[in-house]
């Protein structure tokens, strides 16, 4: 009963809290919009590569590659006047058998690209090179060599997930929907607890036989409801207009997401008891809230060293992350997860004990 | 003669920090107590040990009959803190509303309740508005109407008249003798050497001890002194 006049108060608080709602439900759509952009626009590279004295078989292949294009220079002097006003990537220059190849390396994606179509074109020139001088030595003794030449060799890609222009985007998304729950969830119930105990509001409340756990109750109620429609609004702005695609179940990956979401609501209620005043709460902001993003999942975790490893199992959203990009990449069910699940909750069972317990500081019964 | 509030031997520490030394005074039902203390004297401590906030660490606090720290108990008790502790996004009504949920105050007599602490504070005209346009005295006297809510057995007022204007100052008197006439008792503290006068019991605190607890009259004849003030200074001074 008080538990629900509580969570009335608060949520009567926020809708009158135009701008606090807005950071809420707003903000994370513009944040997802702007990454869509970020990542979507630089998949392909084009590189323009510089030859001094290359061999016209060489440069042929080299300017014949996709996205490459190979500019002719007469000395290196210009080839080098050239790369230093960033007109051309690279310089390939050939002394005999002796290719010097000098990389801008500005970008280290055009460098990799570079270092490639060369390769290969020079594969492939050494092929067509090899060839024909096949044919000849078969033409002076008469032998029959048959060459692949009439057969071409086809290729078909097939994607599990995605299609051809699935990117880094893809990948990172299920991970940074979590991190936003986390974040903008993290913060503001702990905020709207904090502010209630520097006005004396709290110690009010506390003066009346409301019990601590329905303060808990009631806030983890309130901010959870809101928690709930804003990773509605994250996921499927995240689905729908960003267009990712979920190969499972998109109710599993709000379910995650609300479980995780009331993970950083225990959580954030219970920092807010280490702080004295809002700007204390934005402190633990790179202390708390940033390490969750390195530790989702976007890095693999199992390139980190052994004991950065074991750090990220006591961080909340390394489960969720884990359970997202099954369900999101791999299609898995939710039902198959009950490990990461299981683990969160047992995180909300704690932070939210832990939190009724530490109400004992400002009332003993 | 039942007793609202019973200090007995109360010891208080914070760190190494001795806030109250040895505080012994009773709120008799139907009387209005006040703690009357420089500040930093541990008015406060005072108050928060007799609501349960705080525990001693010595001595007893018996608050209506029942040792504190006790929760159900906290429904019969008035509590109005120093600052005005209220929600500034909602009305004055909704403050009272959700007030009275918390005291547990039946559904059936929340409405009658709301009306008669408006009255008695003066705020009919102005309980629809939200508090943030409220003027300081307005929410001095909207945080007074929430202690009364529910006739509570006990009233703890901290500081309740500070920033009200003299007219209304004598109102809130005048129902807070009103409230003594039923048997309800009152603890008070205040810096207004006036209002000091008008208690049935003085409580002095200095230093974490009480000092002196008296009427007021025998109060100023100990000192030989003409008022509160003067007695409150001597003792201070004798300290």
């Amino acid at each position: 009963m008080r538990t629900l006049a509580i969570m009335n108060r608060v949520i009567k608080e926020l809708l009158r809290d135009k701008r606090t709602l807005a950071l809420m439900f707003l903000a994370p759509i513009l944040i997802l919009f702007m990454l869509k952009l970020m990542f979507d626009t630089n998949s392909t590279t084009n590189v323009t590569i510089a030859t001094v004295d290359l061999d016209g078989g060489i440069r042929t292949e080299l300017n014949d590659a996709k996205h490459v294009s190979a500019k002719d220079y007469t000395s290196l002097k210009s080839a080098k006047a050239a790369l230093k006003d960033e007109k051309v990537d690279a310089i390939v220059k050939q002394n005999g058998s002796t290719y010097d190849i000098t990389y801008a390396n500005t970008d280290s994606s055009k460098t990799t690209a570079t270092k490639m179509a060369f390769k290969n074109a020079v594969t492939t020139n050494s092929i067509t090179q090899m060839k024909s001088t096949i044919a000849l030595l078969a033409k002076q003794s008469g032998a029959r060599v048959q060459t692949a030449n009439g057969a071409t060799m086809q290729v078909h890609n097939h994607y599990n997930y995605g299609d051809a222009d699935t990117g880094f985007f893809a990948k990172i998304i299920p991970l940074l929907i979590g991190f936003f729950v986390f974040f903008f969830v993290f913060l503001i119930p702990g905020m709207a607890l904090l502010k209630e105990r520097s006005t004396g509001t709290l110690d009010r409340l506390l003066a009346t036989p409301v019990k601590r756990s329905e303060i808990v109750f009631g806030y983890m109620l309130s901010y959870g409801i809101l928690a709930i429609i804003q990773t509605a609004i994250i996921v499927v702005v995240a689905v729908w207009l960003l267009d990712i695609e979920v190969v499972g179940n998109i109710f599993s990956v709000m379910f995650v997401n609300i479980i995780l979401a009331f993970v950083a609501l225990a959580f954030g209620i219970l920092m807010s008891t280490f702080a004295r005043s809002e700007f204390q709460m934005m402190q633990f902001i790179p202390i708390i809230v940033m390490p969750q993003i390195f530790f989702s999942g976007i890095i693999p975790l199992d390139s980190m060293a052994t004991w950065v490893q074991s750090i990220a199992y006591i961080l909340p959203i390394k489960y969720a992350g884990d359970a997202q990009s099954q369900i999101i990449l791999h299609g898995n069910s939710i039902f198959n997860l009950g490990l990461d699940i299981g683990v969160l909750l047992i995180f909300i069972i704690v932070l939210t004990t832990l939190n009724i317990v530490g109400m004992k500081r400002y009332r003993k019964a | 003669m039942d007793t609202a509030i019973s200090l007995t031997h109360l010891v208080k520490k914070f760190g190494n920090q001795t806030v109250l030394k040895d505080v012994n005074f009773n709120v008799e039902s139907g009387q209005i107590v006040g703690l009357i203390g420089p500040s930093g004297s541990g008015k406060s401590t005072v108050i928060k040990i007799a609501l349960g906030m705080e525990v001693s660490d010595g001595g007893n606090a018996e608050v209506l009959g029942k040792t504190m720290p006790n929760r159900q108990l906290l429904g019969q008790i008035g509590y109005m803190a120093q600052s005005d502790a209220l929600y500034d996004s909602l009305s004055g009504y909704e403050n009272l509303k959700f007030f009275a949920q918390m005291k547990g105050i039946s559904k059936a007599n929340v409405q009658t309740e709301i009306e008669h602490v408006t009255q008695v504070v003066d705020l009919q005209d102005d309980i629809k508005k939200r508090v943030s346009g409220y003027s300081g005295g307005m929410q001095r006297r909207l945080s007074l109407a929430i202690a009364l809510l529910g006739k509570p057995e006990l009233l703890v007022l901290d500081e309740p008249t500070v920033g009200i204007d003299p007219a209304l100052r004598r109102k809130v008197w005048t129902e807070l003798k009103a409230i003594r006439e039923q048997g309800r008792s009152i603890l008070i503290t205040t810096h207004v050497m006036s209002e000091a006068e008008q208690v049935d019991q003085v409580t002095l605190l200095l230093g974490g001890k009480v000092i002196a607890f008296d009427t007021p009259s025998q109060l100023k004849e100990q000192y030989q002194v003409s008022s509160i003030e003067d007695a409150f200074l001597k003792a201070e001074g004798e300290l």
